[in-house]
């Protein structure tokens, strides 16, 4: 590690050309708090640190005039938690982001990280495809977006070029009686990586479910986004019937590992009970709001 | 490679320090500034005990790059007392022995005093997750939580 280099550009347009010109030797650090563990136990050994904290479009937390959120990739729990706004809005992207790691974590670890990161099991990400989030990347070649369930291609695998980098997320606006909600199943109450993890978002005209989203996690080499459990929600009251054919369909989508942390028996059954109880809430959040 | 000049502020006083660009801000603390306050437990984010503060908020310097300080305010355990004074949290901690051999108590502190700042009055449950990035082998963590409360009420009453 004796030849590597760090840099922290000012600029959006220097970070990426910084980072492009590196090649495969470059990592971005946002957070650090998978980056610094892969470098210590000599995963990775980077040429090039590209710093990206010095970007205000990766660090900033932008509510637009439509009623939407642009969150810069590099954005951390505890800055996103202290928004006024955006936990009003979006409670479940919130809560699932606030679930990664300790309170020492939760000060440096983003999003962003959480999605190029790559795992099955990050725990924002099934809560950002419920929300329909588009995710921007800036590369040599200049920016596009994409449905942020294109993203991920496989454990520790992304759909980003070479020499691109995530940018931020953009959560659409919100119809009245609106909600989102985030839970994962973990052996202990804190601190764990999730054995399955749901994340709802809902929209209810008079007690009926108008539109649905939902994202699964820790059940298939990339997070899931479940259409099937949508569509079963979609039209009804979220009565007990709609409810298990939504759990149904999110155990069917179910294609996991059997690990010292889950069996594939459990983890398929707790992906339609997560269903369940974190429809529920989002309801609930979406009745209230 | 030439090493890396940061200047920064720790724990009120403007520094400077050379690093290489892959150190640790934990490593720069320790063997390059000699404040061996803060512990190296895991290296990965797990434990807690090479806590501080980076502009006030609570971080593991085990996963912060050196370089990255640059321009910002650290405060580590070192900074806790003035002089001989002891910050209300570590009396308490004497008082009520929430430390037996002392090596989480450097980050218990700096991340308990990290939650009275945010939260002067917690509950026992927001003690109990606050200081779950910290890591103790010895008390089984009831003593640490009950003096982390009663300060929190002296400091309240205090402030009265």
């Amino acid at each position: 590690m004796t030849d590597i280099q760090y840099v922290a550009p000012n600029t959006l347009d220097e970070a990426v050309g910084a980072f492009a010109a590196a090649g495969d030797d470059a990592r971005v650090l946002a957070g650090g708090t998978d980056l610094l563990v892969q470098m210590r136990s000599g995963m990775v050994e980077p040429g090039l640190i590209v710093d990206i904290k010095q970007v205000a479009e990766l660090t900033s937390v932008e509510e637009t005039a439509d009623g939407g959120f642009i969150v810069g990739a590099a954005v951390s729990g505890a800055v996103l938690e202290e928004h006024p706004r955006f936990g009003q809005v979006w409670p479940g992207v919130l809560e699932a982001l606030n679930l990664i790691g300790s309170t020492q974590v939760q000060g440096r670890a983003s999003a962003g990280g959480n999605l190029c990161n790559g795992s099955p099991a990050a725990d924002s990400v099934p809560a950002m495809y419920a929300a329909g989030a588009i995710v921007t990347v800036q590369g040599p070649n200049g920016s596009r977006q994409m449905p942020v369930e294109e993203f991920p291609v496989g454990p520790g695998k992304t759909n980003l070029a070479p020499g691109e980098m995530l940018v931020s997320f953009t959560l659409p606006p919100r119809p009245p009686a609106s909600s989102d909600a985030y839970l994962r199943m973990i052996p202990r109450t804190e601190m764990d990586i999730a054995v399955v993890g749901v994340g709802v978002s809902l929209t209810l005209e008079d007690g009926v479910c108008t539109a649905a989203r939902v994202g699964l996690g820790a059940v298939a080499p990339t997070v899931l986004l479940v259409d099937a459990a949508a569509e079963a929600l979609i039209g009804s009251t979220l009565d007990d019937a709609a409810l298990d054919a939504a759990a149904a369909a999110c155990s069917a989508a179910c294609n996991p590992i059997d690990d010292k942390r889950g069996t594939i028996a459990y983890r398929t059954k707790v992906a339609g009970v997560l269903l369940k109880r974190t429809a529920t809430i989002a309801a609930d959040r979406a009745k209230g709001a | 490679m030439a090493k890396l000049h940061v200047s920064t502020t720790i724990n009120g006083e403007p520094t400077e320090f050379l690093c290489e660009p892959y150190e640790t801000m934990l490593d720069v603390l320790r063997d390059g500034l000699g404040l061996t306050g803060s512990k190296e437990g895991c290296g990965s984010g797990d434990c807690g005990a090479c806590s501080i503060t980076l502009d006030n908020r609570l971080v593991c310097s085990c996963l912060m790059l050196a370089a990255e300080a640059e321009g910002h305010e650290i405060n580590t355990i070192e900074g806790m007392a003035k002089g001989e004074n002891l910050q209300p949290l570590q009396q308490k901690f004497l008082e009520m022995a929430a430390l037996q051999c002392g090596i989480c108590t450097p980050g218990m502190l700096v991340a308990a005093k990290s939650l009275l700042e945010h939260n002067p009055n917690p509950t026992e449950t927001e003690v109990r997750y606050w200081l779950a990035g910290n890591l103790c082998r010895c008390t089984g963590y009831d003593k640490i939580v009950r003096a982390v409360m009663d300060t929190a009420e002296e400091m309240r009453g205090a402030a009265q």
